[in-house]
Protein backbone atom coordinates (compact mmCIF):
# COMPACT_ATOMS: atom_id res chain seq x y z
CA UNK A 1 0.00 0.00 0.00
CA UNK A 2 1.22 3.37 -1.06
CA UNK A 3 -0.79 5.88 -1.95
CA UNK A 4 -3.99 7.17 0.43
CA UNK A 5 -7.00 9.51 0.06
CA UNK A 6 -8.20 10.48 3.70
CA UNK A 7 -11.67 12.50 3.29
CA UNK A 8 -13.13 14.61 5.80
CA UNK A 9 -17.13 15.08 4.76
CA UNK A 10 -17.26 18.58 6.50
CA UNK A 11 -21.11 20.65 7.57
CA UNK A 12 -19.62 23.22 4.51
CA UNK A 13 -16.28 21.67 3.49
CA UNK A 14 -15.60 18.23 1.63
CA UNK A 15 -11.77 18.33 2.23
CA UNK A 16 -9.43 15.74 0.67
CA UNK A 17 -6.13 14.82 2.01
CA UNK A 18 -3.63 12.84 -0.16
CA UNK A 19 -0.92 10.85 1.51
CA UNK A 20 2.62 8.86 0.38
CA UNK A 21 2.92 6.04 3.13
CA UNK A 22 6.78 4.86 1.46
CA UNK A 23 7.73 9.19 1.67
CA UNK A 24 5.49 9.95 4.96
CA UNK A 25 4.54 13.03 3.70
CA UNK A 26 1.47 14.69 2.05
CA UNK A 27 0.90 14.72 -1.86
CA UNK A 28 -1.74 17.34 -1.61
CA UNK A 29 -4.85 18.59 -0.52
CA UNK A 30 -8.42 20.12 -1.48
CA UNK A 31 -11.46 21.09 -0.81
CA UNK A 32 -14.51 21.54 -1.93
CA UNK A 33 -18.43 22.16 -0.78
CA UNK A 34 -20.11 19.60 0.41
CA UNK A 35 -22.98 18.16 -1.21
CA UNK A 36 -25.12 15.88 1.06
CA UNK A 37 -28.32 17.69 0.25
CA UNK A 38 -28.35 16.43 -3.22
CA UNK A 39 -25.43 13.79 -3.96
CA UNK A 40 -22.81 13.41 -2.18
CA UNK A 41 -20.82 12.32 -4.51
CA UNK A 42 -20.73 15.79 -6.70
CA UNK A 43 -18.46 17.39 -3.70
CA UNK A 44 -16.33 14.61 -3.72
CA UNK A 45 -15.64 14.85 -7.23
CA UNK A 46 -15.19 18.32 -7.76
CA UNK A 47 -12.78 18.12 -4.43
CA UNK A 48 -10.88 15.59 -6.82
CA UNK A 49 -11.15 17.29 -9.63
CA UNK A 50 -9.38 20.28 -7.38
CA UNK A 51 -6.36 18.29 -6.10
CA UNK A 52 -5.98 16.48 -9.15
CA UNK A 53 -5.10 19.65 -10.97
CA UNK A 54 -2.53 20.23 -8.68
CA UNK A 55 -0.67 16.55 -8.21
CA UNK A 56 -1.43 15.16 -11.58
CA UNK A 57 -4.31 12.13 -11.75
CA UNK A 58 -3.45 9.59 -8.92
CA UNK A 59 -4.05 6.24 -8.14
CA UNK A 60 -4.70 5.25 -4.48
CA UNK A 61 -4.57 2.21 -3.17
CA UNK A 62 -7.42 2.91 -0.25
CA UNK A 63 -9.70 5.81 0.53
CA UNK A 64 -11.33 6.28 3.41
CA UNK A 65 -13.24 9.11 5.15
CA UNK A 66 -14.83 11.16 8.15
CA UNK A 67 -17.65 12.74 8.49
CA UNK A 68 -19.59 15.27 10.20
CA UNK A 69 -22.01 15.99 7.47
CA UNK A 70 -25.49 16.69 7.48
CA UNK A 71 -25.82 18.32 11.02
CA UNK A 72 -23.06 15.70 12.58
CA UNK A 73 -24.04 12.91 15.31
CA UNK A 74 -26.85 14.64 17.33
CA UNK A 75 -27.00 13.08 20.73
CA UNK A 76 -28.96 12.99 24.00
CA UNK A 77 -27.03 12.52 27.16
CA UNK A 78 -29.84 10.97 30.02
CA UNK A 79 -28.49 10.02 33.33
CA UNK A 80 -29.62 10.29 37.09
CA UNK A 81 -27.74 13.09 39.25
CA UNK A 82 -26.22 15.46 36.80
CA UNK A 83 -22.28 15.70 38.82
CA UNK A 84 -22.29 11.90 38.38
CA UNK A 85 -24.30 9.50 35.46
CA UNK A 86 -24.80 12.55 33.64
CA UNK A 87 -21.59 14.00 33.38
CA UNK A 88 -20.07 10.69 32.63
CA UNK A 89 -23.20 10.39 29.71
CA UNK A 90 -21.92 13.69 28.36
CA UNK A 91 -17.88 12.78 28.88
CA UNK A 92 -18.78 9.59 26.65
CA UNK A 93 -20.66 11.24 24.42
CA UNK A 94 -18.52 13.97 23.53
CA UNK A 95 -15.86 11.36 23.34
CA UNK A 96 -17.52 9.60 20.56
CA UNK A 97 -16.94 12.86 18.83
CA UNK A 98 -21.13 13.68 18.92
CA UNK A 99 -22.96 16.44 19.51
CA UNK A 100 -24.54 16.56 22.82
CA UNK A 101 -27.76 18.59 22.16
CA UNK A 102 -30.48 17.09 24.76
CA UNK A 103 -28.65 16.84 28.58
CA UNK A 104 -31.31 14.88 30.89
CA UNK A 105 -31.06 14.34 34.56
CA UNK A 106 -34.00 11.84 37.13
CA UNK A 107 -37.31 11.16 35.52
CA UNK A 108 -38.01 12.44 32.37
CA UNK A 109 -41.07 14.05 31.24
CA UNK A 110 -43.68 13.81 28.04
CA UNK A 111 -41.95 17.01 26.93
CA UNK A 112 -38.40 15.86 27.31
CA UNK A 113 -39.21 12.99 25.06
CA UNK A 114 -41.08 15.14 22.64
CA UNK A 115 -38.11 17.72 22.84
CA UNK A 116 -35.90 14.03 21.88
CA UNK A 117 -38.18 13.98 18.37
CA UNK A 118 -38.18 17.45 17.22
CA UNK A 119 -34.46 18.06 17.60
CA UNK A 120 -33.73 14.91 15.68
CA UNK A 121 -31.42 13.21 17.66
CA UNK A 122 -29.62 10.49 15.96
CA UNK A 123 -28.68 8.07 19.32
CA UNK A 124 -29.97 8.57 22.87
CA UNK A 125 -27.65 7.06 25.33
CA UNK A 126 -29.75 6.24 28.79
CA UNK A 127 -27.46 5.86 31.89
CA UNK A 128 -28.36 6.12 35.83
CA UNK A 129 -27.53 3.83 38.60
CA UNK A 130 -23.61 2.38 39.85
CA UNK A 131 -23.85 -1.49 39.68
CA UNK A 132 -26.11 -2.62 42.12
CA UNK A 133 -27.28 0.73 42.63
CA UNK A 134 -30.40 2.62 41.50
CA UNK A 135 -32.62 0.96 38.57
CA UNK A 136 -35.45 2.68 39.05
CA UNK A 137 -34.86 5.75 37.75
CA UNK A 138 -33.39 4.04 34.43
CA UNK A 139 -36.16 1.89 34.30
CA UNK A 140 -38.76 4.27 34.20
CA UNK A 141 -37.02 6.31 31.58
CA UNK A 142 -36.63 3.71 29.36
CA UNK A 143 -39.88 2.73 29.56
CA UNK A 144 -41.35 6.80 28.62
CA UNK A 145 -39.08 6.12 25.72
CA UNK A 146 -40.69 3.15 24.43
CA UNK A 147 -44.19 4.57 25.77
CA UNK A 148 -43.50 6.96 23.11
CA UNK A 149 -42.25 4.54 20.27
CA UNK A 150 -39.67 5.59 19.82
CA UNK A 151 -37.66 4.33 16.93
CA UNK A 152 -33.86 6.67 17.35
CA UNK A 153 -31.44 3.74 18.86
CA UNK A 154 -31.07 3.94 22.47
CA UNK A 155 -27.95 2.74 24.16
CA UNK A 156 -28.36 1.45 27.69
CA UNK A 157 -25.16 2.09 29.31
CA UNK A 158 -26.38 1.89 33.35
CA UNK A 159 -26.99 -0.27 36.20
CA UNK A 160 -25.87 -3.74 35.29
CA UNK A 161 -28.07 -5.66 37.37
CA UNK A 162 -31.35 -4.13 35.76
CA UNK A 163 -30.46 -5.91 32.16
CA UNK A 164 -33.25 -8.22 32.13
CA UNK A 165 -36.05 -5.80 33.25
CA UNK A 166 -33.99 -3.61 30.48
CA UNK A 167 -34.44 -6.40 27.70
CA UNK A 168 -37.58 -7.15 28.56
CA UNK A 169 -38.66 -3.51 28.21
CA UNK A 170 -37.03 -2.81 25.22
CA UNK A 171 -38.48 -6.26 23.68
CA UNK A 172 -42.35 -5.11 25.07
CA UNK A 173 -42.23 -1.50 23.12
CA UNK A 174 -39.80 -2.97 20.34
CA UNK A 175 -37.17 -0.37 20.39
CA UNK A 176 -33.72 -0.23 18.59
CA UNK A 177 -31.89 -0.97 21.86
CA UNK A 178 -28.71 -1.71 22.51
CA UNK A 179 -27.09 -2.55 25.43
CA UNK A 180 -23.13 -2.22 26.70
CA UNK A 181 -21.06 -2.09 30.03
CA UNK A 182 -21.93 0.52 32.48
CA UNK A 183 -20.57 3.65 32.05
CA UNK A 184 -20.12 4.41 35.86
CA UNK A 185 -20.01 0.94 37.38
CA UNK A 186 -18.40 2.30 40.49
CA UNK A 187 -19.05 5.73 41.80
CA UNK A 188 -16.70 8.72 40.37
CA UNK A 189 -14.93 6.14 37.56
CA UNK A 190 -15.67 6.13 34.17
CA UNK A 191 -16.04 3.05 31.82
CA UNK A 192 -16.40 4.75 28.33
CA UNK A 193 -15.02 2.68 25.79
CA UNK A 194 -17.61 0.44 25.34
CA UNK A 195 -20.30 2.80 24.81
CA UNK A 196 -17.97 4.53 22.11
CA UNK A 197 -17.73 1.57 20.23
CA UNK A 198 -21.28 0.68 20.36
CA UNK A 199 -21.97 4.65 19.35
CA UNK A 200 -19.01 4.61 16.46
CA UNK A 201 -21.14 0.63 15.61
CA UNK A 202 -24.36 2.70 15.19
CA UNK A 203 -22.73 5.92 13.36
CA UNK A 204 -21.62 3.80 10.60
CA UNK A 205 -24.61 1.28 10.65
CA UNK A 206 -27.54 3.57 10.70
CA UNK A 207 -26.66 7.34 10.89
CA UNK A 208 -24.71 7.97 7.96
CA UNK A 209 -27.45 5.52 5.92
CA UNK A 210 -30.02 7.76 6.85
CA UNK A 211 -28.19 11.39 6.00
CA UNK A 212 -27.08 10.03 2.49
CA UNK A 213 -23.87 9.71 3.30
CA UNK A 214 -23.44 6.25 2.96
CA UNK A 215 -24.04 6.61 -0.85
CA UNK A 216 -20.66 7.60 -1.08
CA UNK A 217 -19.38 3.86 -0.14
CA UNK A 218 -19.73 2.79 -3.71
CA UNK A 219 -16.75 5.00 -4.37
CA UNK A 220 -14.41 4.67 -1.56
CA UNK A 221 -13.21 1.87 0.87
CA UNK A 222 -15.42 3.36 3.67
CA UNK A 223 -16.49 5.89 5.93
CA UNK A 224 -15.34 4.82 9.85
CA UNK A 225 -15.61 7.26 11.89
CA UNK A 226 -17.14 10.54 12.92
CA UNK A 227 -14.85 13.63 12.57
CA UNK A 228 -14.44 15.04 15.86
CA UNK A 229 -13.32 11.19 16.96
CA UNK A 230 -10.83 11.05 13.96
CA UNK A 231 -9.30 14.21 15.42
CA UNK A 232 -9.44 12.97 18.62
CA UNK A 233 -8.07 9.57 17.96
CA UNK A 234 -5.02 11.57 15.46
CA UNK A 235 -3.81 14.05 18.43
CA UNK A 236 -4.04 11.37 21.24
CA UNK A 237 -1.37 9.54 18.64
CA UNK A 238 0.55 12.93 17.90
CA UNK A 239 0.66 12.64 22.43
CA UNK A 240 1.19 9.50 23.44
CA UNK A 241 3.70 8.26 20.27
CA UNK A 242 3.96 5.18 18.65
CA UNK A 243 6.77 2.54 19.66
CA UNK A 244 10.04 4.36 19.45
CA UNK A 245 8.47 7.14 17.99
CA UNK A 246 8.30 9.57 20.03
CA UNK A 247 4.80 11.73 20.87
CA UNK A 248 5.36 15.58 21.91
CA UNK A 249 3.56 14.71 25.50
CA UNK A 250 0.97 16.37 27.00
CA UNK A 251 -0.94 18.46 24.56
CA UNK A 252 -3.81 21.16 24.27
CA UNK A 253 -6.01 21.53 21.40
CA UNK A 254 -8.17 24.75 20.05
CA UNK A 255 -10.53 24.52 16.76
CA UNK A 256 -12.68 27.54 16.69
CA UNK A 257 -15.52 27.18 14.52
CA UNK A 258 -18.34 29.76 12.75
CA UNK A 259 -20.80 27.50 15.14
CA UNK A 260 -18.63 26.39 18.12
CA UNK A 261 -15.10 25.68 19.92
CA UNK A 262 -14.07 22.60 20.86
CA UNK A 263 -11.44 21.99 23.13
CA UNK A 264 -9.32 18.68 23.48
CA UNK A 265 -6.91 17.94 26.25
CA UNK A 266 -4.46 14.86 26.12
CA UNK A 267 -2.72 14.27 29.53
CA UNK A 268 -3.56 12.40 32.72
CA UNK A 269 -4.31 15.80 34.35
CA UNK A 270 -3.78 13.99 37.99
CA UNK A 271 -3.47 16.14 40.87
CA UNK A 272 0.27 17.38 41.08
CA UNK A 273 0.77 17.87 44.37
CA UNK A 274 0.87 15.38 47.93
CA UNK A 275 -1.80 18.22 49.24
CA UNK A 276 -4.13 18.10 46.52
CA UNK A 277 -7.30 15.53 46.33
CA UNK A 278 -9.19 14.91 43.35
CA UNK A 279 -13.11 15.08 43.65
CA UNK A 280 -15.77 13.99 41.40
CA UNK A 281 -15.36 11.66 38.35
CA UNK A 282 -11.79 10.86 37.02
CA UNK A 283 -11.23 12.81 33.70
CA UNK A 284 -10.23 10.59 30.56
CA UNK A 285 -6.80 11.10 29.28
CA UNK A 286 -8.47 12.43 26.16
CA UNK A 287 -11.05 14.71 27.14
CA UNK A 288 -13.20 16.91 24.37
CA UNK A 289 -15.41 19.53 24.83
CA UNK A 290 -17.54 21.45 22.68
CA UNK A 291 -18.82 24.79 23.70
CA UNK A 292 -22.43 25.40 21.12
CA UNK A 293 -22.75 28.91 22.18
CA UNK A 294 -19.03 29.90 21.18
CA UNK A 295 -18.07 30.93 17.94
CA UNK A 296 -17.25 33.30 15.25
CA UNK A 297 -20.16 33.16 12.83
CA UNK A 298 -23.05 31.80 13.60
CA UNK A 299 -22.21 31.70 17.45
CA UNK A 300 -21.36 34.84 17.96
CA UNK A 301 -24.35 36.31 20.25
CA UNK A 302 -23.10 33.84 22.68
CA UNK A 303 -19.60 35.22 22.49
CA UNK A 304 -21.04 38.20 23.44
CA UNK A 305 -23.25 36.92 25.82
CA UNK A 306 -20.36 35.72 28.24
CA UNK A 307 -19.14 39.57 28.31
CA UNK A 308 -19.64 41.67 30.90
CA UNK A 309 -20.51 45.74 31.27
CA UNK A 310 -17.14 46.30 32.22
CA UNK A 311 -15.99 43.89 29.48
CA UNK A 312 -18.24 45.86 26.51
CA UNK A 313 -17.12 49.08 27.58
CA UNK A 314 -13.52 48.20 27.83
CA UNK A 315 -13.60 47.24 24.05
CA UNK A 316 -15.71 49.94 23.57
CA UNK A 317 -12.67 52.57 24.36
CA UNK A 318 -10.88 50.48 21.88
CA UNK A 319 -12.84 51.50 19.04
CA UNK A 320 -14.86 48.07 18.88
CA UNK A 321 -18.33 48.31 19.66
CA UNK A 322 -18.51 44.23 19.91
CA UNK A 323 -22.72 44.23 20.48
CA UNK A 324 -22.49 45.73 16.90
CA UNK A 325 -20.08 43.53 15.65
CA UNK A 326 -21.58 40.05 17.07
CA UNK A 327 -24.29 40.88 15.49
CA UNK A 328 -23.47 41.36 12.10
CA UNK A 329 -21.81 38.27 12.36
CA UNK A 330 -24.26 36.27 13.81
CA UNK A 331 -26.24 37.98 10.52
CA UNK A 332 -23.64 37.62 7.37
CA UNK A 333 -22.38 33.95 8.56
CA UNK A 334 -20.42 33.96 5.52
CA UNK A 335 -18.69 36.80 6.30
CA UNK A 336 -15.20 37.23 5.78
CA UNK A 337 -12.50 39.64 7.16
CA UNK A 338 -12.06 42.42 4.63
CA UNK A 339 -10.28 45.06 6.56
CA UNK A 340 -7.93 45.70 9.24
CA UNK A 341 -10.62 46.45 12.00
CA UNK A 342 -12.44 43.41 10.93
CA UNK A 343 -9.60 41.30 11.40
CA UNK A 344 -8.45 42.59 14.99
CA UNK A 345 -12.49 41.71 15.77
CA UNK A 346 -12.12 38.59 14.77
CA UNK A 347 -9.07 38.39 16.56
CA UNK A 348 -10.48 39.33 19.39
CA UNK A 349 -13.81 36.85 18.98
CA UNK A 350 -11.27 34.22 18.91
CA UNK A 351 -9.21 34.93 22.17
CA UNK A 352 -12.71 35.39 24.00
CA UNK A 353 -13.81 31.80 22.75
CA UNK A 354 -10.52 30.54 23.65
CA UNK A 355 -10.50 31.97 26.80
CA UNK A 356 -14.13 30.90 27.72
CA UNK A 357 -13.93 27.29 26.46
CA UNK A 358 -10.99 26.36 28.40
CA UNK A 359 -12.49 27.73 31.85
CA UNK A 360 -15.69 25.27 30.88
CA UNK A 361 -13.11 22.75 30.09
CA UNK A 362 -10.10 23.14 32.61
CA UNK A 363 -10.06 21.79 36.03
CA UNK A 364 -10.55 24.03 39.11
CA UNK A 365 -8.51 24.11 42.29
CA UNK A 366 -10.57 25.01 45.68
CA UNK A 367 -8.23 25.48 49.36
CA UNK A 368 -9.61 24.38 52.55
CA UNK A 369 -7.95 25.60 55.98
CA UNK A 370 -8.47 22.26 57.90
CA UNK A 371 -6.30 21.81 61.33
CA UNK A 372 -3.77 20.05 59.35
CA UNK A 373 -3.24 23.25 56.99
CA UNK A 374 -4.26 24.37 53.90
CA UNK A 375 -5.64 20.83 51.66
CA UNK A 376 -6.58 21.46 47.63
CA UNK A 377 -9.51 19.59 46.42
CA UNK A 378 -9.35 19.39 42.56
CA UNK A 379 -11.79 18.74 40.46
CA UNK A 380 -11.32 18.26 36.90
CA UNK A 381 -7.68 17.98 35.36
CA UNK A 382 -4.78 19.57 36.02
CA UNK A 383 -3.39 21.23 33.03
CA UNK A 384 -0.59 22.94 34.26
CA UNK A 385 1.78 20.44 32.52
CA UNK A 386 0.76 20.99 28.98
CA UNK A 387 3.73 21.25 26.84
CA UNK A 388 1.97 21.93 23.74
CA UNK A 389 -1.05 24.29 22.38
CA UNK A 390 -2.17 23.06 18.65
CA UNK A 391 -4.89 25.68 16.87
CA UNK A 392 -6.39 24.50 14.42
CA UNK A 393 -10.22 25.85 12.64
CA UNK A 394 -9.72 28.83 10.01
CA UNK A 395 -10.03 31.91 12.24
CA UNK A 396 -6.77 30.79 13.83
CA UNK A 397 -5.20 29.30 10.92
CA UNK A 398 -5.58 32.76 9.11
CA UNK A 399 -5.24 35.17 11.49
CA UNK A 400 -1.49 36.89 10.54
CA UNK A 401 -1.12 36.15 14.87
CA UNK A 402 -2.13 32.98 15.62
CA UNK A 403 0.14 32.79 18.46
CA UNK A 404 -1.96 35.65 20.24
CA UNK A 405 -4.95 34.12 19.85
CA UNK A 406 -3.77 30.73 21.43
CA UNK A 407 -2.24 32.34 24.65
CA UNK A 408 -5.91 33.81 25.86
CA UNK A 409 -5.74 29.36 26.84
CA UNK A 410 -2.82 30.71 28.98
CA UNK A 411 -2.54 30.79 33.10
CA UNK A 412 -4.54 33.93 33.94
CA UNK A 413 -3.83 35.87 37.30
CA UNK A 414 -7.86 36.79 37.06
CA UNK A 415 -8.39 32.97 36.99
CA UNK A 416 -5.83 31.87 39.37
CA UNK A 417 -8.80 28.58 40.60
CA UNK A 418 -8.26 27.07 37.24
CA UNK A 419 -5.35 24.98 36.25
CA UNK A 420 -4.17 26.21 33.15
CA UNK A 421 -1.00 25.54 31.15
CA UNK A 422 1.76 28.03 32.57
CA UNK A 423 4.38 27.50 29.68
CA UNK A 424 4.21 26.31 26.45
CA UNK A 425 4.98 26.00 22.69
CA UNK A 426 2.12 26.68 20.33
CA UNK A 427 1.59 24.38 17.44
CA UNK A 428 -0.62 24.97 13.89
CA UNK A 429 -2.34 22.93 11.51
CA UNK A 430 -2.16 25.15 8.69
CA UNK A 431 -2.82 22.70 6.66
CA UNK A 432 -6.09 20.59 8.10
CA UNK A 433 -4.10 18.00 8.71
CA UNK A 434 -5.53 16.40 12.15
CA UNK A 435 -8.64 15.04 11.46
CA UNK A 436 -7.12 13.13 8.37
CA UNK A 437 -4.12 11.54 10.09
CA UNK A 438 -6.57 10.58 12.87
CA UNK A 439 -8.20 8.58 10.28
CA UNK A 440 -4.59 7.52 8.79
CA UNK A 441 -3.68 6.11 12.37
CA UNK A 442 -6.15 3.12 11.78
CA UNK A 443 -3.97 1.95 8.90
CA UNK A 444 -0.09 3.28 9.43
CA UNK A 445 0.23 5.01 13.02
CA UNK A 446 3.45 5.40 12.96
CA UNK A 447 2.86 6.90 9.34
CA UNK A 448 0.35 9.48 10.52
CA UNK A 449 2.63 10.51 13.70
CA UNK A 450 5.61 11.14 11.87
CA UNK A 451 3.38 13.67 9.22
CA UNK A 452 1.56 15.30 11.75
CA UNK A 453 5.09 16.24 13.25
CA UNK A 454 6.43 16.93 10.04
CA UNK A 455 3.53 19.22 9.30
CA UNK A 456 2.54 21.07 12.67
CA UNK A 457 4.21 24.90 12.35
CA UNK A 458 5.37 26.26 15.46
CA UNK A 459 4.75 29.68 15.87
CA UNK B 1 -26.39 -6.54 49.41
CA UNK B 2 -26.65 -3.20 51.51
CA UNK B 3 -24.79 -0.68 50.35
CA UNK B 4 -23.77 1.84 52.59
CA UNK B 5 -22.11 5.56 51.94
CA UNK B 6 -18.94 6.28 53.98
CA UNK B 7 -16.74 9.66 54.35
CA UNK B 8 -15.66 12.04 56.41
CA UNK B 9 -17.37 15.34 56.29
CA UNK B 10 -16.17 19.31 55.96
CA UNK B 11 -13.08 20.74 55.58
CA UNK B 12 -11.60 17.47 57.55
CA UNK B 13 -8.84 15.07 56.25
CA UNK B 14 -8.64 12.54 58.66
CA UNK B 15 -8.40 9.42 56.65
CA UNK B 16 -7.49 6.85 58.59
CA UNK B 17 -10.60 6.03 59.99
CA UNK B 18 -12.30 6.09 56.95
CA UNK B 19 -10.60 3.62 55.65
CA UNK B 20 -10.57 1.18 58.20
CA UNK B 21 -14.40 1.69 58.15
CA UNK B 22 -14.21 0.84 54.31
CA UNK B 23 -12.16 -2.45 54.86
CA UNK B 24 -14.48 -3.74 57.98
CA UNK B 25 -17.73 -2.59 56.17
CA UNK B 26 -16.62 -4.39 52.89
CA UNK B 27 -15.44 -7.61 54.86
CA UNK B 28 -18.74 -7.43 56.62
CA UNK B 29 -20.16 -7.78 53.46
CA UNK B 30 -21.67 -4.59 52.52
CA UNK B 31 -21.33 -2.73 49.61
CA UNK B 32 -19.23 0.35 50.49
CA UNK B 33 -19.17 3.73 48.84
CA UNK B 34 -16.50 5.72 49.66
CA UNK B 35 -16.50 9.45 49.21
CA UNK B 36 -13.49 9.76 50.92
CA UNK B 37 -12.46 13.38 52.73
CA UNK B 38 -13.24 16.71 52.30
CA UNK B 39 -16.73 15.37 51.17
CA UNK B 40 -19.51 17.91 50.93
CA UNK B 41 -23.32 17.25 52.29
CA UNK B 42 -24.28 17.13 48.52
CA UNK B 43 -21.20 14.35 47.71
CA UNK B 44 -22.99 11.67 50.32
CA UNK B 45 -26.39 12.49 48.72
CA UNK B 46 -25.23 12.02 44.45
CA UNK B 47 -23.52 9.15 46.22
CA UNK B 48 -26.64 7.56 47.70
CA UNK B 49 -28.94 8.31 45.13
CA UNK B 50 -26.62 6.38 42.11
CA UNK B 51 -25.76 3.39 44.70
CA UNK B 52 -29.13 2.94 46.39
CA UNK B 53 -27.47 2.79 49.19
CA UNK B 54 -29.73 2.72 52.42
CA UNK B 55 -27.35 4.12 55.26
CA UNK B 56 -24.93 7.27 54.96
CA UNK B 57 -22.53 7.01 57.82
CA UNK B 58 -20.65 10.11 58.00
CA UNK B 59 -17.52 10.61 60.00
CA UNK B 60 -16.44 13.90 61.51
CA UNK B 61 -12.73 14.26 63.42
CA UNK B 62 -11.90 17.81 64.12
CA UNK B 63 -14.99 19.54 65.95
CA UNK B 64 -16.86 21.25 63.51
CA UNK B 65 -19.11 18.12 62.80
CA UNK B 66 -22.34 20.22 64.28
CA UNK B 67 -22.00 22.89 60.86
CA UNK B 68 -21.13 20.34 58.82
CA UNK B 69 -23.67 18.29 59.26
CA UNK B 70 -26.59 20.81 59.60
CA UNK B 71 -29.39 20.42 56.93
CA UNK B 72 -28.33 16.66 56.25
CA UNK B 73 -31.82 15.26 56.86
CA UNK B 74 -33.26 17.96 55.08
CA UNK B 75 -31.50 18.15 51.89
CA UNK B 76 -31.79 14.15 51.71
CA UNK B 77 -35.86 14.78 51.89
CA UNK B 78 -35.31 17.03 49.57
CA UNK B 79 -33.64 14.52 47.05
CA UNK B 80 -36.22 11.16 47.63
CA UNK B 81 -34.17 9.75 50.12
CA UNK B 82 -36.40 9.42 52.34
CA UNK B 83 -35.71 6.31 53.94
CA UNK B 84 -32.30 6.73 54.28
CA UNK B 85 -30.80 5.63 57.86
CA UNK B 86 -28.39 8.65 58.79
CA UNK B 87 -25.47 7.84 61.51
CA UNK B 88 -22.53 10.23 62.84
CA UNK B 89 -19.12 9.63 64.66
CA UNK B 90 -16.00 10.78 65.78
CA UNK B 91 -15.17 13.96 67.61
CA UNK B 92 -17.95 15.45 65.98
CA UNK B 93 -18.24 18.84 68.24
CA UNK B 94 -15.67 21.04 69.65
CA UNK B 95 -13.92 20.22 73.31
CA UNK B 96 -15.41 18.05 76.46
CA UNK B 97 -19.35 18.28 76.21
CA UNK B 98 -21.76 16.02 78.15
CA UNK B 99 -22.41 13.64 74.84
CA UNK B 100 -25.75 12.90 75.79
CA UNK B 101 -26.61 16.61 75.27
CA UNK B 102 -24.46 16.53 72.07
CA UNK B 103 -26.47 13.34 70.95
CA UNK B 104 -29.63 15.12 71.54
CA UNK B 105 -28.31 18.01 69.41
CA UNK B 106 -27.80 15.53 66.69
CA UNK B 107 -30.78 13.56 66.93
CA UNK B 108 -32.62 16.79 66.55
CA UNK B 109 -31.11 17.26 63.15
CA UNK B 110 -32.47 14.46 62.15
CA UNK B 111 -29.46 11.77 62.27
CA UNK B 112 -30.89 7.77 63.21
CA UNK B 113 -27.58 7.32 65.39
CA UNK B 114 -24.79 9.03 66.79
CA UNK B 115 -21.70 7.83 68.17
CA UNK B 116 -19.15 9.07 70.93
CA UNK B 117 -15.31 9.82 70.59
CA UNK B 118 -13.80 6.75 70.55
CA UNK B 119 -16.17 3.75 69.14
CA UNK B 120 -15.03 0.93 66.80
CA UNK B 121 -16.86 0.38 63.91
CA UNK B 122 -16.35 -3.47 65.31
CA UNK B 123 -18.30 -2.42 68.32
CA UNK B 124 -21.52 -1.35 66.31
CA UNK B 125 -21.90 -3.94 63.40
CA UNK B 126 -25.21 -5.35 65.40
CA UNK B 127 -26.69 -2.45 65.13
CA UNK B 128 -25.75 -1.57 61.70
CA UNK B 129 -27.17 -4.83 60.95
CA UNK B 130 -30.75 -4.56 62.48
CA UNK B 131 -31.31 -0.87 62.00
CA UNK B 132 -30.67 -2.07 57.97
CA UNK B 133 -32.83 -4.99 58.85
CA UNK B 134 -35.61 -2.26 59.77
CA UNK B 135 -34.87 0.05 56.68
CA UNK B 136 -38.07 1.60 55.37
CA UNK B 137 -40.29 0.90 58.21
CA UNK B 138 -39.48 4.15 59.50
CA UNK B 139 -39.81 7.64 56.78
CA UNK B 140 -38.52 10.99 57.87
CA UNK B 141 -39.84 13.79 56.06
Amino acid sequence: MEKILLIDFGSTYTKLTAVSLKNEEIIGTAASFTTVSSDIKEGYHNALAKLFAKTGELKFDKIIACSSAAGGLKMAAIGLVEELTVEAAKIVCLGAGAKVDIILSHHITNEDVENIIKKKIDIILLAGGTDGGNSECVLYNLRKLGEAHIKIPIIYAGNRSCRDEVLKIMKEYDLNGFICDNIMAKLNLLNIEDAKNVIKQIFLSNIIVGKGIKKIEEEIDGVILPTPQALLQGVDLLSKGYLDEEGLGELLVFDIGGATTDVYSLCPGEPKRGDTILKGIQEPYAKRTVEGDLGMRYSALGVLASLNEEKLDMYKLQGIDMEKECNLRHQFVEMIPQSKHEEVVDELMAKICVDTALSRHVGKIESYYTPMGIMYLQSGKDLSDIKYIIGTGGVIINSPQPKKILEAGLYNKNKMMELRPKEVKYLLDSNYILSAMGLLSTISPLCALRIMKKYLVEV
Amino acid sequence: MNTIVIGVIGADVHAVGNKIIEYTLTSQGYNVVNVGVLATQEDFINAAIESDAKMILVSSLYGHGEIDCRGLREKCIEAGLDKIILYVGGNIVVGKQDFKEVEQRFLAMGFNRVFPPMTKIESVLDIIKKDLEEYGKNTFD
